[in-house]
């Protein structure tokens, strides 16, 4: 039974060096943009960063921190996914329970889907001239509103795949015993589906906090710490966007630290959110 | 005959299609009924009858009565739950809850509120997988997930869990069909035990494990009830040309 190399052991080997080949591009980039940002954004990166609001001449390379920017973007994607969250799982739910897989429901995940690869700075745009129309400026409350829809979309399919997922066997399981409808959802499907839940939510807060374009217009930036909705607040990628424009070498290190506070708030997003999920899974039916 | 269910005029339709027709039957108390007859005869939507089941499937239309204890629980005012906390169920394939083993056999005691405080939960939860024959192989690891049990514990799991709702009747929808001979040679054990102290009706399609539970038993055949009786009468003596078709294999 020796091996001969025939044409299809060669083309399985020629396909199987492709695959790996894409995979080392992909690891290498992931690899050298998080080198580029920690070893370039590293040693800017001082405590007073984390603490200071920007002073003056920030900008120009003196005193301050980024503080407005941490705080404006967890204000940000923090409201944007909580309004998102009191949207989608409705809608989600809604979506299993009536549509299921009727040609409406198809043409609502379809619409879904298209709105999930709208490039975000259409959302800006839009969210931009909703606000106009309303009288409103830049502020806390539109960039929210921005957010919200840029997530609302991510959320929604998201929970749906969940839900979808969810075995009817598992609720006639629980019904069989005497359940009432509610403690089958309450304390059966619920346990079910919460570490999809959990992950879609983080996915989708994940996106918001990492989005420049959607706030670029709607909640504008400032160097204050905004203490009402309508006011514009700063954001992270707004921050590294910024000041990375500057042609100071010292302003444009901290562009690279700034841009390692967002990766570092990413990464612990995504990195608690699989902790989550894996703790509450435990007892998951696969 | 002391009949725990009785089944009058009962017939059940998916939209146009009948899938029982007029069924007239009654079921023994404390002793093993299997109901057999070819894929399609209609068994398992006569066991979906018996703990209202059956209406959880779009489109069907359910029509007579059956009665437990005397009562028909398709009346109008009766309490569904009640009902399949009287009518257990175990499955064709184990769907444990997603709880540890101990939460899955307290469950029912949960809902229902049977126990007063947490010692009467752990007797009551050791005395249910004793009583599947489970309790040596998990008593280390009653907190793990349900799912970390082989499919043949967690349909053992599913017996004491369905138990300890205290049932009065236990219905077996092919309760062995997905297990491995081992496993369900252990499930037969435990049925064959539990009938001195519950009715039940199993569904089967092998003919072997037919004769090996029955002690009344039930050959439908295109949605109708073609022949009934003790094991022993229907088996080396059956009355219908079908029946006697059906044992003989020829169908």
């Amino acid at each position: 039974m020796k091996k001969h190399w025939h044409r299809r052991h060669i083309i399985e080997a020629i396909v199987k060096t492709l695959m790996m080949l894409s995979f080392i591009i992909v690891a290498g980039s992931l690899g050298l943009i998080l080198w580029t940002v920690i070893s370039r954004g590293l040693p800017a990166l001082t405590w007073s960063m984390l603490t200071q609001t920007p002073k003056g001449g920030f900008y120009l390379g003196k005193e301050g921190g980024i503080l407005n920017a941490i705080i404006g973007s967890l204000y940000l994607a923090g409201g944007g996914t909580l309004i998102a969250l009191i949207f989608s799982l409705p809608i989600a739910l809604y979506l299993e329970t009536y549509l299921g897989d009727s040609s409406w429901g198809h043409y609502v995940r379809l619409a879904l889907d298209v709105l999930w690869g709208i490039p975000s700075i259409v959302y800006g745009a839009f969210g931009f001239t909703v606000m106009l129309s309303f009288g409103l400026r830049a502020s806390l409350l539109g960039g929210i509103i921005a957010l919200t829809l840029l997530e609302l979309p991510i959320m929604t399919r998201g929970m749906d795949e969940v839900i979808r997922r969810m075995p009817v066997d598992l609720e006639q399981a629980a019904l069989a015993l005497g359940s009432t409808r509610l403690e089958v959802a309450a304390r059966v499907v619920t346990r079910q589906m919460l570490p999809g839940i959990v992950t879609a939510i983080l996915l989708a807060f994940g996106r918001g906090i990492g989005d420049a374009a959607a706030v670029l217009f709607t909640a504008g930036f400032t160097d204050r710490i905004p203490t009402s909705l309508m006011q514009p607040v700063a954001s992270l990628p707004l921050a590294v966007f910024f000041q990375l424009g500057m042609p100071y070498p010292e302003v444009q290190k901290r562009a690279y630290a700034s841009a390692l506070i967002l990766t570092i708030i990413v990464l612990a997003i995504s990195l608690g959110s699989r902790w989550i999920a894996g703790r509450l899974s435990k007892y998951v039916l696969k | 005959m002391d009949a725990h269910i009785q089944v009058k005029n009962l017939n059940a339709y998916y939209g146009n299609a009948q899938a029982l027709k007029d069924i007239n039957i009654e079921i023994p108390g404390k002793q093993i009924t299997v109901i057999m007859g070819p894929s399609g005869c209609g068994k398992t939507t006569l066991l979906k009858t018996f703990n209202r089941f059956l209406e959880l499937t779009d489109g069907v239309n359910i029509t007579g009565e059956v009665l437990v204890d005397g009562q028909n629980i398709y009346e109008k005012d009766i309490d569904v739950t009640e009902v399949r906390k009287r009518v257990g169920l175990l499955a064709q394939r184990p769907f444990p809850l997603p709880m540890s083993i101990y939460e899955n056999v307290a469950y029912g005691m949960h809902i229902h509120r049977t126990k007063n405080n947490r010692d009467e939960y752990r007797k009551a939860v050791r005395h249910y997988l004793e009583v599947a024959g489970l309790y040596e192989e998990v008593k280390t690891r009653l907190m793990s997930p349900a799912t970390s049990l082989s499919i043949g514990q967690q349909q053992r799991l599913c017996l004491a869990r369905g138990l300890a709702v205290e049932p009065e009747i236990i219905l077996g929808d092919e309760p062995t069909s997905a297990l491995d001979p081992i496993s369900s040679q252990h499930i037969e054990g435990r049925l064959l035990d539990l009938k001195k102290q519950y009715t039940m009706v199993i569904v089967t399609h092998t003919l072997r494990q037919a004769k090996r539970l029955a002690d009344y038993v039930i050959f439908m055949y295109l949605g109708e009830v073609v022949e009934a009786g003790p094991a022993k009468e229907v088996f080396n003596n059956p009355k219908q040309e079908r029946t006697r078709a059906y044992l003989e294999g020829q169908f």
